[in-house]
């Protein structure tokens, strides 16, 4: 389990700043703090998150890794009281740039939620939604033809191919989690954020998205957070451990879960706190 | 040492003993609120059952069939209006039932009162089409005078002191008479719902008041639904949430709860006396009763919105859709139901209100059924108003039926809100 799997750099002229031994990551944080309010969530937070691979952010809960997932695609600003410091790049390009719309940051940053939340609508408006805003597709066989690639890439299809007019909320949890992350690839974004996708579900649908997630991995950037150390260690590449909102360590995962270099790390994994 | 947990044995004892009172306090809650229920439901019933007492026979009304002969020594054909019809027919009611009229045609005036206007009215109208008519008879229908309709529906007792009642011995032994040659007949009373007020309570209907109440509340549903329910997305969804949000939104929960009849002042002030919009017209009433509305309106489309999970927002918001996307393709939709069910209660208040419609005119004597937003007109609270202080005994059982009506209209609304909420309710 080595970095060779990392496919090349990125096709974009991306950030030189930052370069890790992966090559050109897709994201670049340096100096990242975010405050609730008075709160202190995050404390200069320094990570490169390579394409094409899994990144994984572990800790125990409150550490501030969901925090650091918000801060990529901007959702803490919906947050009130929210505010962040420091630059996240991606692609070169920092998201916390004030002329960077978020919607087209949003755009290019997918995220799946904890708790899977389709639209109160059919499947197929669930994934046609995205495309449909951004014009990606615009006519009514276009939109099918992009439903259908979607839901095949989330592995659905079979599933739901007979009822896309029913609708998402009536799917299984594990479908629904699919579901959504077929809503968030229809736009074909260029990085995936997941936020605990499986905590919601039984081992069985959560080996599916693990699958997903692997096969996901070739075309996307994936970060991913995840409260299950064995998650971490089958789907990721890159593993990054947070700690009272600071990051203790990041490296491929199997270093940080071999030869952790920090004691807590080594804690939290054997299961000592956490 | 001490032992901080009794036995189990000690642990039965202490629940056992502890359960037989909290058993018997489940049993009092339970028969608390079956006697709430009881005694609410006894007032309904209580209520509904008043006024259905009092309203239900303004719905039958008797009706006198009868023929008049258009005598051409009364009627000049060159001026058809000038003829007393009234006398005309009441005199040969009298001579019909084998009454001989005194010298002073008292008794024919005595006759006349039994009768109603309409019946004059009606002779007039086809005189004046085709004056060909005179010379001839003509077979008329009309209701009796309220007064004699209360006879018949056994209001109006004989046994009752004579100068107790409204009419005499007399009058009531033609109206038996007229009844056994079968000139009169009860049935039901369209008059009622088909004409609007007038002065005399048995040709007096509630349709001008019912198409008042329907534009007014029109008018008010499209002032008061678009702005609130846009006001309370604005202020729930983009508004920044400082110092100045807040201040608007104390002031809107207390707005909704100034009485409404300062709203019927502003009214006044502002849309007759500033703005010279016609008084007693559907227009101010609207105006008026949307601003009234309008914080309820509000209030029940913020909370409406507050109840859609924050999860369905996240998932549109990361997808790039912009705030106002996320708010109008699926947070609105989804707060629908619940917006539908505060506009439409705020509406069934409007439909009922009546303080700050007298403040502007709406409290006069209308007796067309008005035709455009600006033309005069009353409604249905004010028009019950208006009958509850007449005189005539007759307008009490009108009253009650007027009540009758406005109810009905507002379980048409209420049942138009439960199938509107029916057919927008999403689950997620």
């Amino acid at each position: 389990m080595t970095d060779a799997q990392v496919s090349p750099p990125a096709l974009t002229p991306s950030a030189a700043a930052g370069a890790s031994s992966d090559g050109a990551p897709r994201i670049s944080a340096s100096g990242v703090r975010v405050f609730y309010g008075e709160k202190q969530a995050l404390f200069d937070i320094d990570l490169d998150v390579p394409d094409r691979a899994v990144t994984a952010l572990i800790g125990p809960s409150g550490c501030g890794k969901s925090t650091f997932l918000r801060c990529i695609n901007r959702m803490n600003d919906t947050i009130p009281g929210a505010r962040v410091e420091g630059r996240i790049l991606l692609d070169g390009e920092d998201v916390n740039d004030r002329s960077l719309d978020p919607v087209l940051l949003r755009a290019r940053v997918g995220m799946v939620f904890q708790k899977p939340n389709p639209f109160p609508k059919s499947i197929f408006e669930n994934v046609a939604y995205g495309p449909r805003i951004h014009g990606i597709a615009t006519s009514r066989p276009e939109l099918e033809g992009v439903v259908e690639q979607a839901l095949k890439r989330a592995g659905l299809w079979k599933e739901v191919s007979d009822r896309l007019d029913q609708p998402g909320t009536g799917l299984s949890g594990g479908q629904q989690q699919r579901l959504v992350i077929a809503r968030a690839i229809a736009i074909n974004p260029e990085v995936i954020l997941m936020d605990e996708p499986c905590s919601a579900l039984d081992p069985i649908a959560t080996a599916r998205i693990e699958e997903l997630i692997d096969e996901l991995r070739a075309q996307y950037c994936i970060v991913i957070v995840t409260h299950s150390m064995a998650q971490a260690a089958r789907v990721s590449q890159r593993t990054a451990f947070f700690h009272m909102g600071r990051l203790v360590e990041a490296g491929p995962t199997g270093d940080i879960f071999t030869r952790p270099g920090d004691s807590r790390t080594q804690d939290y994994i054997t299961g000592r706190f956490g | 040492m001490t032992e901080l947990r009794p036995a189990s044995d000690d642990l039965r004892a202490v629940v056992a003993r502890r359960l037989k009172a909290r058993n018997a306090a489940e049993r009092r809650f339970r028969l608390y609120g079956r006697i709430a229920i009881a005694v609410a439901l006894g007032f309904l019933v209580l209520l509904l059952g008043r006024i259905i007492q009092q309203g239900w026979s303004t719905f039958i009304d008797y009706r006198l069939t009868t023929q008049v002969y258009l005598d051409p020594a009364r009627i000049d054909a060159a001026d058809p209006a000038g003829a007393n019809y009234d006398l005309l027919i009441a005199e040969q009611l009298l001579k019909r039932i084998g009454v001989a009229d005194d010298e002073f045609g008292s008794r024919s005036d005595a006759m006349k009162d039994l009768l109603s206007g309409d019946l004059g009215f009606q002779v007039l109208d086809r005189v004046k089409a085709d004056p060909g008519l005179i010379g001839k008879s003509l077979t008329l229908s009309a209701p009796l005078k309220a007064d004699a309709g209360l006879y018949f529906k056994g209001q109006i007792q004989r046994s009752a002191p004579e100068e107790e009642r409204p009419l005499t011995d007399q009058q009531l032994d033609w109206l038996d008479r007229l009844n056994a040659d079968g000139l009169v007949k009860s049935g039901f009373n369209t008059t009622f719902l088909t004409r609007s007020d007038s002065t005399e309570p048995e040709q007096a209907g509630v349709l001008g008041a019912v198409v008042g109440s329907a534009l007014m509340l029109i008018l008010t549903a499209a002032l008061a639904i678009p702005i609130g329910v846009l006001a309370a997305t604005y202020l729930e969804e983009f508004a920044p949430k400082n110092r100045w949000t807040d201040l608007v939104e104390v002031n809107i929960n207390n707005l909704a709860a100034v009485p409404s009849i300062v709203y019927g002042l502003l009214g006044l002030a502002v849309f007759i006396n500033w703005m010279n919009v016609p008084r007693s017209s559907p227009l101010v009433g609207g105006l008026v009763l949307a601003l009234m509305s309008l914080p309820t309106v509000i209030i029940a489309t913020r909370s409406a919105l507050k109840a859609v999970p924050p999860s369905i927002r996240e998932a549109a918001l990361a997808l790039g859709a912009s705030r106002t996307q996320t708010v109008f393709h699926h947070v609105l939709p989804l707060a629908l139901p619940g917006v539908m069910t505060g506009a439409i209660l705020s509406l069934a208040h409007a439909l009922g209100e009546t303080a700050p419609l007298l403040m502007v005119g709406m409290v006069s004597f209308v007796p067309g059924v008005p035709d455009a937003l600006t033309s005069a007109s009353t409604v249905l609270p004010v028009q019950i108003f208006i009958w509850e202080n007449a005189s005539e005994r007759a307008f009490h059982e009108r009253t009650a039926a007027a009540i009758m009506v406005l109810l009905a209209f507002m379980i048409l609304m209420n049942l138009a809100a439960v199938l509107l909420r029916r057919r927008f309710e999403r689950r997620w």
